[in-house]
């Protein structure tokens, strides 16, 4: 046995010599796969907590290269990161869909927005996306499939927004064209096969009082759905914070109305 | 020390070149009273304007006291120039080596001119007689000075103007250049400093300056004053240089009869395209801007520059042929009248070399680019969008949409302060359209604000639609309907504060669900402020009668103003007029007043902004304009 370079790996082939030295691979398995969590499950989760370790440690095995994504929301995702050539679907959110763009953007990627008039380019540039590398196609119109398989073509990250469902032979095609590709697509709204969902809930503003204050930054829990993992992962994340920065939260923010006598006076504007 | 050769030169003088070109570019009749205005002052004005005691160096207002009809315009110094270029072509078809001097203003050699017309008085004459012939421009007061040096010879074609008895010729026999000079004002001297300095010593005249010592001019006033001691003495030794006229790179097709059709015009250009490039291949260019030029049979041209990040090809030439011809149809859309002529100039070229590809091709940005011009191909050229951020108040002012490939204008400095703008956390979606809202406060009155900037009442819940539709007046009347499915809907999604909700008219037991509706007098809902979620109470203080659920489902939790529970089982969503959900508001903030230039009645603005945040923590940034609510941006 060579040295591993990844303790996972290590753990993985310690299991192996285990079940052979044990010689029996269930019981070996079953002890050694964190069996205790398994116990108290009924049989239908227990199955399905073990595929999804199986599909973990496959998904893991393969030479899939990740694109770099913020740590953030990074550890929610199956593999730790997003994925070249992988769909990703994201409920609803914009901002959410920002923090994804932030971390590949500012490494250097290229990242195309198709069908969304409303994407808040300020919003956008604060969050971390480099404006010089985001090209938009605001109305794409009937073509949105076609023009996003052109952008995938040319940019590592593409955000889409369809209009409506696609039939599942463009949608296998274009999934065929992204991992062909190496370009990752974040789609906003549901899609059949993606990789991960994430959405978001249980937002909680803070700064913003009754009539005083201003929205300065937001708690919000953001679940990850996946095929890989058995059940959702979420995690309480600042989103984002006061410096407009996403990080996962200390502790659950109890949200608090910002005393009026701190609320920043704001002059009327004149010009 | 050797005397410097003199040229024999002849000046063509347009006087008021400014309003000449002025005249031309806006079509004005050619004895029309006009003044360019340069940094609020009058900078040119025509001749018959200064008839009426327009000058130079007016403020705006006062020559139009002087003048009430004059026409201002501003002054555009490319426009001179551009302007100009007519004239030197014209001189340069029967004279070669025309010296642009200024906007106005132009040198050449005589002796070859001289020869050819036999004289210089003839080949004068004959430079005029050309310029009378150039279309469009108004050139019958240009005039022509010939002597030694081209100093010399631009004051002798001055002199025309104001010499009793001169024709729009002078010339100064060679060798009589000082005793022309001599009577004229040192002010002629392009040297303000100078000239100043000379009339403290007394000096007056040129002849007065040109009697002082070389070497004490040159000791005293350096080069520069010896220079203008030569000029003054008629001993001008500047040379005349002429220009290169430039390459004719432009490309032109004409259709005869006229093309109505899109991609007709488009494939008829092909060749021309081509042509185009092999021009600018073969000057050693490429080029980076282009201006297209399309003439249709109705008379009128549309012309637009176009750039490229890289260079142009003959296909992307095509291209942009092609998306200013359709504009925002598509490639099957006919025009509005058939095509005549298209033209494409270069309007930036670069060095070839600049621009040759490496050896192992140029990097990403060259594949990017051309994926995207694929994208522009499908959807015209303004549907593939760059952003950038510039200054302003609003959103919308704030975020600049270019087309891949253009270059970005600002017109809002983004380092100004911008007073008023928005909290620094900017939303995540800015809706291209702003939704409009109703928002509305506890007792279900529309939120106002009034002059002074007070809010009528809290918000309190809002929903989508405009501000006239019925919901506020019903709730503020008495004619809402309530069912035991709305409260229900209400007290579920914890939206219980002043919401109207309005009934369809349904029969009961017609649906054969056995839907009960209230029947007698309508309540408007209303809760009270500290109550749970879930609490309804009726605004009339009347016991809620037979509030039902509409599914039959056990009645829980709904209060009348007596305190009593009712409500209802299944969780039907609370409609406003229009079928959007009701929100209620968690948070606020505002009125933030926009007071936006008040000075201009096109562009003033003045507007409340509200962030609010509703019960399902998605906060909305409010507009409140006119009346009128709108949803801008969201933050989410």
């Amino acid at each position: 046995m060579g040295t591993s370079d990844t303790p996972g790996m290590s753990v993985r082939i310690a299991n192996l010599e285990a079940m052979f030295d044990h010689r029996g691979v269930t019981s070996a398995a079953h002890s050694s796969i964190s069996a205790p969590a398994l116990d108290g499950l009924p049989a239908q989760d227990r199955v399905r907590t073990l595929q999804a370790r199986i599909r973990e440690m496959q998904s893991s095995t393969l030479d899939s290269r990740s694109i770099p994504t913020h740590p953030a929301i990074a550890q929610l995702l199956p593999g730790g990161a997003l994925k070249q050539g992988a769909i990703y679907s994201v409920e609803r959110s914009a901002t959410l869909l920002m923090a994804l763009l932030a971390g590949p953007s500012a490494a250097g990627s290229w990242c195309g927005i198709v069908g969304m008039p409303e994407f808040g380019v300020e919003a956008a540039a604060r969050f971390g996306v480099d404006l010089d590398r985001l090209v938009l196609v605001p109305h794409p119109g009937d073509q949105w499939l076609n023009v996003t398989a052109a952008i995938a073509d040319v940019m590592e990250v593409v955000v889409t927004r369809p209009p409506r469902r696609a039939d599942d032979a463009s949608i296998s095609r274009l999934a065929a064209r992204l991992r062909q590709r190496d370009a990752t697509l974040i789609v906003l709204g549901t899609w059949p096969q993606s990789e991960a969902m994430l959405s978001l809930s249980e937002s909680d503003w803070s700064g913003i009082g009754d009539g005083h204050g201003h929205l300065s930054a937001r708690q919000v829990t953001v679940t990850v759905t996946s095929r890989v993992h058995a059940r959702p992962r979420s995690a309480r994340l600042w989103l984002p914070d006061r410096e407009a920065t996403f990080r996962q939260a200390e502790k659950r923010f109890e949200p608090r109305l910002a005393p009026a006598d701190l609320a920043p006076p704001l002059r009327e504007a004149t010009g | 020390m050797t005397a410097p050769t003199i040229t024999r030169t002849m000046v063509l003088w347009c006087p008021d070149w400014p309003v000449t070109a002025a005249i031309q570019a806006h079509r004005h009749s050619p004895d029309a009273a006009i003044a360019l205005i340069d940094k609020g002052r009058v900078f040119a004005c025509s001749a018959s304007s200064r008839r009426e005691g327009v000058a130079r160096g007016l403020r705006v207002r006062e020559a139009q006291s002087r003048h009430p009809d004059l026409i201002v315009e501003p002054y555009e110094a490319v426009l001179d120039t551009r302007a100009f270029e007519a004239v030197i072509d014209a001189i340069e078809e029967i004279m070669p080596g025309v010296q642009l001097l200024r906007p106005g203003m132009c040198a050449l050699r005589t002796r070859g001119p001289s020869r050819y017309y036999g004289g210089e008085e003839p080949a004068a004459q004959a430079l005029l007689d050309r310029l009378g012939t150039v279309e469009g421009l108004e050139l019958g007061e240009s005039r022509v000075g010939i002597a030694d040096g081209p100093f010399t010879a631009e004051h002798a074609a001055r002199s025309t103007a104001v010499l009793p008895g001169a024709g729009r010729i002078l010339r100064v026999p060679p060798g009589e250049s000082a005793a022309f000079l001599g009577p004229l004002g040192v002010g002629l001297l392009s040297s303000p400093a100078l000239v100043t300095l000379l009339h403290r010593l007394g000096v007056r005249t040129l002849a007065d300056f040109a009697a002082l010592p070389v070497t004490d001019v040159l000791q005293r006033f350096g080069e520069d004053g010896a220079r203008l001691h030569a000029l003054a003495s008629g001993h001008d030794s500047r040379a005349v240089l002429p220009r290169v006229p430039p390459q004719q790179l432009d490309s032109t097709i004409e259709f005869e009869p006229a093309l109505d059709r899109v991609d007709q015009v488009t494939f008829g250009f092909r060749a021309s395209a081509d042509r185009f490039l092999e021009g600018l291949t073969a000057a050693g260019l490429v080029c980076t801007a282009i201006r297209i030029e399309v003439a249709t049979e109705a008379g009128d041209t549309s012309e637009r520059s176009w750039l490229h990040p890289r260079s142009f090809t003959a296909s992307d030439v095509l291209d942009r042929v092609r998306w200013q011809l359709q504009g925002g149809g598509t490639i099957d859309s006919g025009l509005r009248s058939g095509i005549t002529r298209v033209s494409v100039m270069p309007e930036s070229v670069d060095a070839i070399s600049n621009h040759e590809e490496g050896l192992w091709g140029t990097g990403p940005d060259e594949r990017i680019h051309s994926g995207l011009s694929r994208v522009q191909s499908m959807l015209g050229h303004g549907g593939v969008l760059t952003a950038t951020i510039g200054g302003g108040r609003t959103l919308a002012d704030r975020q600049n949409l270019i087309a891949w490939g253009d270059r970005p204008q600002l017109d809002r400095p983004v380092e100004q302060p911008w007073p008023g703008q928005l909290p620094p956390l900017p939303p995540a979606t800015v809706f291209s359209s702003p939704h409009p809202v109703c928002v509305v406060d506890a007792s279900g009155a529309e939120v106002s604000v009034d002059e002074r900037g007070a809010l009528s009442g809290a918000p309190a819940s809002f929903f989508r639609g405009s501000a006239v539709s019925s919901a506020g007046r019903e709730v503020a009347g008495t004619r809402a309907a309530v069912t035991g499915a709305a409260v229900t809907g209400a007290a579920a999604v914890g939206t219980a504060l002043g919401v109207a909700v309005r009934t369809e008219e349904r029969d009961p037991g017609a649906d054969g669900r056995g839907a009960q509706r209230d029947p007698g007098p309508v309540r408007s809902v209303k809760a009270a402020d500290a109550r749970p979620v879930g609490a309804v109470m009726a605004a009339d203080a009347g016991p809620v009668r037979s509030v039902k659920a509409a599914d039959a489902g056990p009645v829980r939790s709904v209060k009348a103003a007596d305190a009593r529970p009712v409500v209802a089982a299944d969780a039907g969503p609370v409609v406003a007029p229009d079928g959007g959900p009701v929100r209620s508001v968690k948070a606020w903030a505002g009125p933030w007043p926009v007071n936006e230039r008040w000075w201009d009645p096109e562009h003033s603005r003045r507007a409340y902004r509200f962030q609010i945040v509703d019960a399902d923590g998605t906060a909305w940034l409010f507009v409140l304009d006119g009346g009128s609510w709108r949803a801008e941006a969201r933050y989410d």
